[in-house]
C-alpha cells in the first residue's frame, strides 16, 4: 500500500489538493472546538475553573505529541526497510512539527498546572515527564540529522535513532510511571478519566481532529518543500557537473 | 564466524582506554569532581546530603560515561581502524558491543567500585548496603555505556559530537537512572527496582549493539 | 583456486548528496592483474575502492568478491599507542593468522629498529610501512590499495613495488588508486 505513495510525483499530485483540504477542514474544526470550549461549555470548578478550558488546546497537543513520534518512527522504519525516499522526507518533516506540538503540550500543561497544582512544573506527573523526554527525543533527532553531511547519511542516522527511541518509549514510560506512582501526594486530576463530562467530548474531539488535520497539512507542505528543494539541488549539481 | 576479531577489538579497546585516557583515572577524576561540586552547591547539611547522595552519584556516573564515550568510535573513524574492523567479517554489532564493554570495564566499573567512598562522603551509613549499591552502580553503568555507545556511534563522524551524544543518550538513560535511584531509596516500590534495573540493562545489552553496529556501518560509508 | 575474476564489479554508480560521483563503472580483477584507478581529486577513486571493499554501499550496481582482500588506505588503522609489533600482533590474532611470523615481517618491512616505538612517535614513512606490513600477515588474493606510495621514501617505494610484483606472480591481484606514476606495469587503467 505504502509503495503507491512512495512515488514523489504521485505524492506531489496528491498533496497539492489534499494539503489545502486539510488546512480548511482543520481550521474549521479547531475554530468550532475553541468557540465551544472557550465560550459555550460550562466551566468545571473541580478542574480548576475557567483554566480547564486550556484543555481544548492541551489534549490535542498531547495526542499529537505521541502520534507524531510514533509516525516518525514508523516512517523511519519504512525507509530503513524499503528505502522509499518519501518515507524519509515524511520523517524529516514530522520532526520539527512534532517538537512544536510537544512543546505546546508542555506549555499548556504547565499553564494549567499552576492554578490547579500550585506549581508550574510537577515532577510527580508521569505524563508531563514522558512528554518532556519525548521532546528531547525530537530534539536529538533533529540535531543528529542536521549534523550529517549528506542527506543520505542524515536519513540513515535519523532512522536508526528514531527506531531506537521508539523501542525505548515504552520502557521510559514504564519507569516514569513507577517513579511517579510512589509519590502519593500527586494530583488526582485526570483529564481523560471517566469523570469527563459528555458536554466536553464533542468540542474536544473536534479540536483533536482539527489539530490532526492541520498537522497533516503542515507535514505535507514541508514534504513538498523538501522534494522541491532536493530537485533544485539535483538540477544545480547537474549544471555544475556540466551535463 | 570466528570470535577472534571480537576478542581482538575488545583487547584493542582496553589498551586504548588505558593508554589514551590514563585508564580509569580521568573519568574517576571527573566523577569525583562532579560529585564534590554538589555539597558546595547545595550546602553541607548531613540529612540533605544523605538523601541526595545516591541520586547525585547516578547523575555523576551518567555524566562520566558520556564524557568518556565521545572518542570511542570517533577515534576509530579518524585513524582508519573502523574500516579494518568492518572488514573482519565479524558482525559490526558485536565489534561495537566489545568496545562498549571494554570501555565500561575501564571507565565505568572503577567508578562503581569506588562508589562506597563517595557515598561515605555523602554521609551514608557504613554498612553492607554500600556493597549492594556498588553492584547496582556497576549494572546501571553498563546500560549507560551501551546506550551512550549508540549516541557515540551515531555521532562518530560529527566533529565536537559530545553535545550531540548527550542529547541523544540522555532520554535513553532515564529508565536506568530511575530504577537505580529507586532501588537505593529504600522507600516503597524499591524492592522490585533492582530487578527492573537488571531487566533494563539486559534490554540495553540486547538492543543497543544492533543500533551501534548499524551506526558504525553508516560512519564508515 | 579461483578460476574467474577474483573481484568484479558491474555498473557501479555513486551519488554523494545530489552530486553524481560516477556511474556505469565496471571492472574485474583476475589473477596476476593490477588495475590502476585514475581520476582527478574528488572524482571518487577512494569511494570506488571503499565500495569494492564493501565499506560503502553503492547507489547502483554490485560487487562480487570471490576472494578475500587486504585493505590499505590513507588512514592507516594504526592507534597512537600501538607499536608496529603490537599492531601486527593484534591483526594477526584478529584474522587468525600465525603470530610467529611477525619478526620476519618486521624484518622484511625494515621495521625492526622502531618495532617497539609507539605510533605517535613514528615517522609518516614508518607508519605507512607498518600498515603495509599487514599485507604480509596473511595470504589474501586481492589487495585494495589507496595511494599506497604516499609518504614512502625511495627504499620504501622499492620495497612496496617488489611486494606487488611478488604478489602478482603468486596469482594475486591488485586494485590501486594512484595519482601520478604507478611504478609498476598495470594491466588496465580505469578512469572515473
Amino acid at each position: 500500500m505504502f509503495s503507491w505513495f512512495a512515488n514523489p510525483h504521485r505524492f506531489l499530485t496528491l498533496s497539492s489538493w489534499l494539503a489545502p483540504v486539510c488546512y480548511a477542514l482543520g481550521a474549521l474544526l479547531i475554530a468550532w472546538g475553541l468557540w465551544q470550549g472557550l465560550w459555550i461549555v460550562p466551566k468545571d470548578e473541580y478542574q480548576g475553573g475557567d483554566i480547564m478550558r486550556v484543555m481544548f488546546l492541551h489534549v490535542p497537543a498531547a495526542w499529537l505529541a505521541m502520534a507524531s513520534y510514533m509516525g516518525m518512527a514508523m516512517m523511519s522504519f519504512i525507509w530503513f526497510i524499503w528505502r522509499h525516499e518519501v518515507a524519509d522526507i515524511a520523517a524529516k518533516a514530522i520532526a520539527p512539527l512534532g517538537a512544536t506540538w510537544t512543546a505546546l503540550c508542555l506549555a499548556t500543561g504547565s499553564i494549567w498546572g499552576k492554578p490547579t497544582w500550585g506549581t508550574w512544573w510537577q515532577w510527580d506527573d508521569a505524563r508531563m515527564m514522558s512528554v518532556l523526554f519525548m521532546f528531547f527525543l525530537f530534539l536529538g533527532y533533529m540535531a543528529l540529522r542536521a549534523a550529517m553531511d549528506t542527506r543520505q547519511k542524515a536519513a540513515r542516522a535519523g532512522a536508526i535513532l528514531a527506531m531506537v527511541g521508539a523501542i525505548n518509549v515504552p520502557l521510559i514510560k514504564f519507569s516514569v510511571d513507577l517513579f511517579t506512582s510512589l509519590h502519593q501526594d500527586a494530583s488526582v486530576i485526570t483529564v481523560d478519566g471517566p469523570k469527563m463530562a459528555a458536554v466536553y467530548l464533542w468540542p474536544l474531539l473536534a479540536s483533536g481532529l482539527g489539530h490532526s488535520l492541520l498537522f497533516a497539512g503542515l507535514v505535507m507542505t514541508l514534504m513538498r518543500a523538501e522534494i522541491w528543494q532536493r530537485r533544485a539541488a539535483q538540477i544545480r549539481a547537474r549544471l555544475m557537473a556540466g551535463d | 564466524m570466528s570470535a577472534s576479531p571480537i576478542l581482538s577489538a575488545f583487547r584493542q579497546a582496553l589498551t586504548e582506554a588505558w593508554a589514551g585516557g590514563a585508564g580509569a583515572l580521568m573519568p574517576l577524576g571527573f566523577f569525583a569532581g562532579a560529585a564534590v561540586l554538589v555539597p558546595l552547591g547545595i550546602g553541607t547539611d548531613p540529612t540533605t546530603l544523605r538523601a541526595v547522595g545516591p541520586g547525585i552519584l547516578w547523575v555523576a556516573l551518567a555524566l562520566a560515561s558520556l564524557v568518556t564515550l565521545e572518542r570511542i568510535f570517533q577515534a576509530d573513524v579518524e585513524d582508519g581502524a573502523l574500516d579494518l574492523w568492518l572488514q573482519t567479517g565479524a558482525p559490526a554489532s558485536m565489534i561495537a558491543a566489545a568496545k562498549a564493554f571494554a570501555h565500561w570495564l575501564t571507565a565505568g566499573l572503577p567508578l562503581a567500585i569506588l562508589s562506597p567512598i563517595f557515598a561515605l562522603m555523602f554521609q551514608a551509613k557504613a554498612d553492607t548496603s554500600l556493597l549492594a549499591h556498588m553492584g547496582l552502580y556497576a549494572l546501571g553503568g553498563l546500560a549507560f555505556f551501551f546506550w551512550g555507545g549508540v549516541g557515540a556511534a551515531l555521532s562518530a563522524t560529527v566533529r565536537r559530537g559530545g553535545l550531540l551524544i548527550s542529547l541523544i543518550a540522555l532520554p535513553l538513560y532515564v529508565p536506568t537512572a530511575i530504577f537505580g535511584a529507586l532501588a537505593m531509596s529504600g522507600g516503597p516500590g524499591s524492592t522490585g527496582a533492582p530487578l527492573f534495573l537488571a531487566a533494563s540493562t539486559l534490554f540495553a545489552l540486547a538492543v543497543a549493539p544492533f543500533a551501534m553496529g548499524a551506526a558504525l556501518r553508516l560512519a564508515a560509508d | 583456486m579461483i578460476t574467474g575474476a577474483l573481484l568484479s564489479a558491474t555498473d557501479l554508480g555513486m551519488i554523494r548528496g545530489e552530486r553524481i560521483l560516477f556511474r556505469n563503472v565496471s571492472l574485474a580483477a583476475h589473477a596476476g592483474e593490477a588495475i590502476v584507478l585514475r581520476g582527478a581529486n574528488g572524482a571518487g577513486k577512494t569511494t570506488l575502492l571503499r565500495i569494492l571493499a564493501g565499506l560503502t554501499r553503492p547507489e547502483t550496481g554490485s560487487v562480487d568478491r570471490a576472494a578475500s582482500h587486504h585493505w590499505i588506505a590513507h588512514r592507516e588503522g594504526l592507534k597512537p599507542h600501538e607499536t608496529p609489533r603490537t599492531h601486527l600482533g593484534l591483526w594477526a590474532r584478529a584474522w587468525g593468522a600465525p603470530t610467529d611470523q611477525i619478526d620476519a615481517v618486521l624484518k622484511k618491512m625494515v621495521l625492526i629498529r622502531p618495532s617497539d616505538v609507539s605510533a605517535r612517535h613514528l615517522s609518516a614513512g614508518q607508519r605507512r610501512r607498518t600498515a603495509l606490513a599487514r599485507l604480509l600477515l596473511q595470504e589474501r588474493p586481492v589487495w585494495l590499495l589507496d595511494e599506497p606510495l604516499t609518504a614512502l621514501d625511495a627504499d620504501g617505494r622499492e620495497l612496496l613495488l617488489s611486494m606487488i610484483s611478488e604478489h602478482r606472480l603468486r596469482g594475486g591481484a591488485i586494485i590501486a588508486a594512484i595519482h601520478g606514476d604507478a611504478g609498476f606495469d598495470s594491466s588496465r587503467e580505469v578512469t572515473i
